[in-house]
């Protein structure tokens, strides 16, 4: 968080809302069921594991604070039960290989500059390894031809950011309502916020703020 | 839903034992009448989106009988539509397609739907007429190719489609002809149309409020819309006007059958020439529908793909492909935007997504280059966000969670631009194959110069809309295409088209094409109310050929 630690929307839990006119029976099976990802691998190896877990916590830092959305489990689940994105660039294999070849790649990089893999590098060593990524510039065989820029946007990228927001802890931060189904809104207007959207912090309000959040249902 | 498997619409087709669900009711059903696949029937229309839905029902209405075929399920909205952006991808076609060429093209939520109501079930509702001058853009603009339709006819059946669907819209619009005021009054607008209208009006354009498939007074079993703002992710209320719930709903009350989870695999054409049904996999089995007709409404990717991979001895390069044309001239359309952030709280979120557009450059010629544009008002959910946040400026870390913390005052605008034909982008056959055993789609696209010099204009002037309102830090999104058109192009002869006016392919006369595939052009304009207009028109059509004996032997020049 970078506004205060209690962050733009102190006290906004969308959880709240879950017994509310805003979530019906179907989301809330959805965001359960999403809540109770399993934790372990099915997919990756434990190697695998290791450094994807160090990729998604430099692509997606977390705070403190609270539990880490477990973005790496999110990864394997989406290839463990096949949810593809309906279309595949011709450069990059499908999206387990891909990201089988890409991490493994990651970490004979990392073995090549600094003699160590991935995951036991430090943070700044790792974000450099990704912006070199990002950039098209990681070139060792490893890689088997798929062109690392393409999979760094295509499926690092896209992979940890989505399953970031789609985990309600991160709508908490954005100050997104969320569900709203049946409910929907009627405050459309600029400025304006139905009692069931989160309140924002604005300077000299926040406990202001954080009270009306804790009446969001 | 619960895990029970008899309960998921994926898993095993609903649509049987005479019964297809009632979409209106929780747990409800209709009856549907069900067809036997031995005796021929007159017509099956392979996919129920934008052009198979409003033809399935018309065909049925005028006393054919009609198979519907869709390779995708059938949801029941009320039940099955989560408020959510994951779980909705089950609304998409996300089999394997490969993408490649310059600017590979985003498929999946983009432009592929995979439901009965195909796309309609998951686009954003907007519904705009063609400028008149774009169904003849090479005769009076100097530029793509002349439709073989009259605008004046179409500008009919627009009126027809717009009533069909309920469409809410201004009293008077304020570009091109006159035309009636819309059924239902406009929405309301949000904040981040609000903003659109003043950016607008500061550059000296006009604006309006979108016309939208989504009502704004009850209509049938339609509750108002009450803004969830999820639309492109399903609506759970039933206010948008999907297929799903208009024309699929009429194609049932006049005796049509509608097959859910039917994979469309190839078409056989007899030794006379002539298609003969369609072999489609149905509960895991290859199966047979004979029929007297065949139409192709898969859209611009499944629509080559399947007349391609029917293929015989024959015709080997594809059925209704003697112009070499089927797969060619794809087009889709750019969906460039711009995007700032307010000191305002613009909680875009809240409504549809495109609540005020402005046409300006759509009926503004002075520009130096071909076609048009418009842009909308935007409201992208979380993960369509970060997809921009990432894929536009490549952040990632925290400086991506803190743009990404803006959510709540950002303010967008985003651009349908006319993108030109060119035989280059086109639809192939590529070696692997899908969960069918079929070979899958190959997309190969790439823009040109007049592409992105329109695209570029429109950017820049997107950007001084949004500084024109206060929006700071002001970014442009210059990667996104959306819809598809023109693999299986209409036109005036069997040399330069695929399908001639009616539809109808020129080799194969029992052989119909019936979607977005048969634009010559996109125009500035989303597609979805020409695509259903043109399926409107024709049902009238084919009703008046079996009127007068044309609809077997058609009347042509050798």
């Amino acid at each position: 968080m970078t506004d205060s630690p209690a962050g733009r929307y102190p006290g906004y839990d969308v959880m709240d809302k879950r017994d509310t006119q805003s979530w019906d029976q179907v989301t809330r099976d959805v965001i359960d069921r999403r809540l109770a990802v399993p934790r372990e691998p099915r997919f990756f190896t434990a190697a695998e594991w290791e450094t994807l877990g160090a990729l998604c916590a430099r692509i997606m830092p977390q705070p403190d604070d609270r539990p880490p959305i477990p973005l790496p489990a999110y990864v394997d689940a989406k290839i463990t039960e096949r949810h593809q994105d309906g279309y595949r660039y011709a450069t990059l294999p499908p999206q387990g290989e891909a990201w089988r070849r890409g991490l493994a790649a990651l970490d004979a990089e990392a073995e090549e500059v600094h003699a160590t893999r991935y995951h036991a590098l430090d943070p700044d060593r790792q974000d450099a390894l990704i912006a070199r990524m990002q950039a098209g510039e990681l070139t060792l065989p490893a890689w088997d031809g798929m062109p690392c820029k393409t999979f760094f946007e295509h499926r690092v990228l896209g992979d940890i950011t989505h399953a970031y927001y789609a985990h309600p802890v991160s709508w908490n931060e954005l100050g997104f309502g969320g569900p709203a189904s049946p409910r929907g809104y009627v405050r459309m207007q600029l400025d304006r916020r139905d009692p069931w959207e989160a309140a924002e912090a604005h300077p000299g309000e926040e406990d202001r703020a954080l009270r009306e959040n804790r009446h969001v249902v | 839903m619960s895990s029970n498997p008899s309960s998921d619409p994926l898993a095993a087709p609903r649509a049987t034992g005479g019964r297809a669900p009632d979409v209106f009711k929780v747990g409800g059903w209709v009856p549907m009448r069900q067809f036997d696949e031995d005796e021929p029937v007159d017509f099956v229309v392979v996919g129920t989106g934008a052009g198979g839905g409003p033809l399935i029902a018309g065909l049925a209405e005028g006393g054919f009988s009609v198979v519907g075929m869709d390779a995708g399920p059938w949801f029941r909205p009320l039940e099955e539509f989560a408020s959510d952006e994951t779980e909705q991808n089950k609304l998409y076609w996300t089999d394997e397609r490969v993408v490649d060429g310059a600017n590979p093209m985003v498929m999946g939520g983009k432009n592929s739907g995979k439901a009965v109501g195909g796309s309609t079930v998951h686009f954003a509702m907007v519904s705009l007429r063609f400028r008149p001058e774009w169904f003849k853009s090479r005769t009076t603009l100097g530029y793509g190719a002349d439709w073989p339709l009259d605008w004046r006819e179409m500008w009919d059946y627009y009126g027809r489609a717009e009533r069909a669907l309920s469409i809410s819209g201004p009293i008077s619009y304020p570009w091109g002809p006159k035309r009636p005021r819309y059924p239902y009054r406009s929405h309301e607008l949000n904040g981040a149309a609000e903003l659109l209208g003043r950016g607008a009006e500061a550059m000296g354009y006009r604006w309006t409020p979108t016309p939208l498939a989504t009502v704004s007074a009850p209509h049938g079993h339609s509750h108002p819309c009450v803004y969830r703002g999820f639309c492109r992710f399903g609506c759970s209320t039933n206010a948008k006007q999907s297929q799903l719930v208009t024309f699929i709903p009429r194609a049932l009350k006049a005796g049509a059958e509608i097959r859910d989870l039917a994979m469309v695999g190839r078409i056989e054409v007899g030794a006379d020439g002539r298609a003969t049904g369609v072999h489609y996999m149905r509960d895991g089995k290859w199966r047979f529908q004979r029929a007297r007709n065949v139409v192709v409404s898969g859209y611009a990717i499944e629509t080559p793909r399947l007349l391609l991979a029917s293929a015989t001895d024959r015709h080997p390069d594809g059925l209704a492909n003697s112009s070499g044309l089927v797969g060619k001239n794809l087009m889709t359309q750019s969906n460039q935007a711009v995007f700032g952030t307010m000191d305002n709280e613009v909680r875009w979120n809240k409504g549809p997504p495109s609540l005020s557009i402005t046409e300006h450059w759509n009926y503004d010629d002075a520009k130096d280059f071909h076609g048009g544009y418009c842009w909308m008002a935007q409201g992208p959910m979380p993960i369509e966000w970060v997809t921009i946040q990432t894929g536009s400026r490549g952040l990632w870390g925290q400086r991506l969670r803190d743009e990404m913390e803006k959510y709540n005052h950002s303010v967008g605008l985003k651009m349908v631009g006319e993108m030109l034909p060119d035989e280059r982008n086109r639809v192939t056959l590529h070696d692997d194959t899908d969960q069918y055993g079929l070979r899958v789609a190959r997309v190969t696209y790439g823009w040109s110069d007049n592409d992105k010099a329109l695209i570029q204009h429109a950017l820049g002037q997107m950007q001084t809309s949004l500084e024109a309102v206060g929006a700071r830090d002001v970014f442009r999104q210059e990667n996104d295409t959306n819809h598809l058109g023109g693999t299986a192009r209409m036109g005036f002869d069997r040399q330069t088209s695929v399908v001639d006016a009616d539809c109808r392919s020129w080799d194969i006369p029992n052989l119909w094409v019936c979607d977005g595939s048969v634009f010559p052009t996109v125009g500035g304009v989303n597609p979805h109310l020409t695509i259903t207009a043109i399926a409107m028109r024709t049902a009238d059509r084919i009703r008046a050929m079996a009127a007068d004996g044309t609809l077997n032997h058609p009347r042509r020049a050798a």
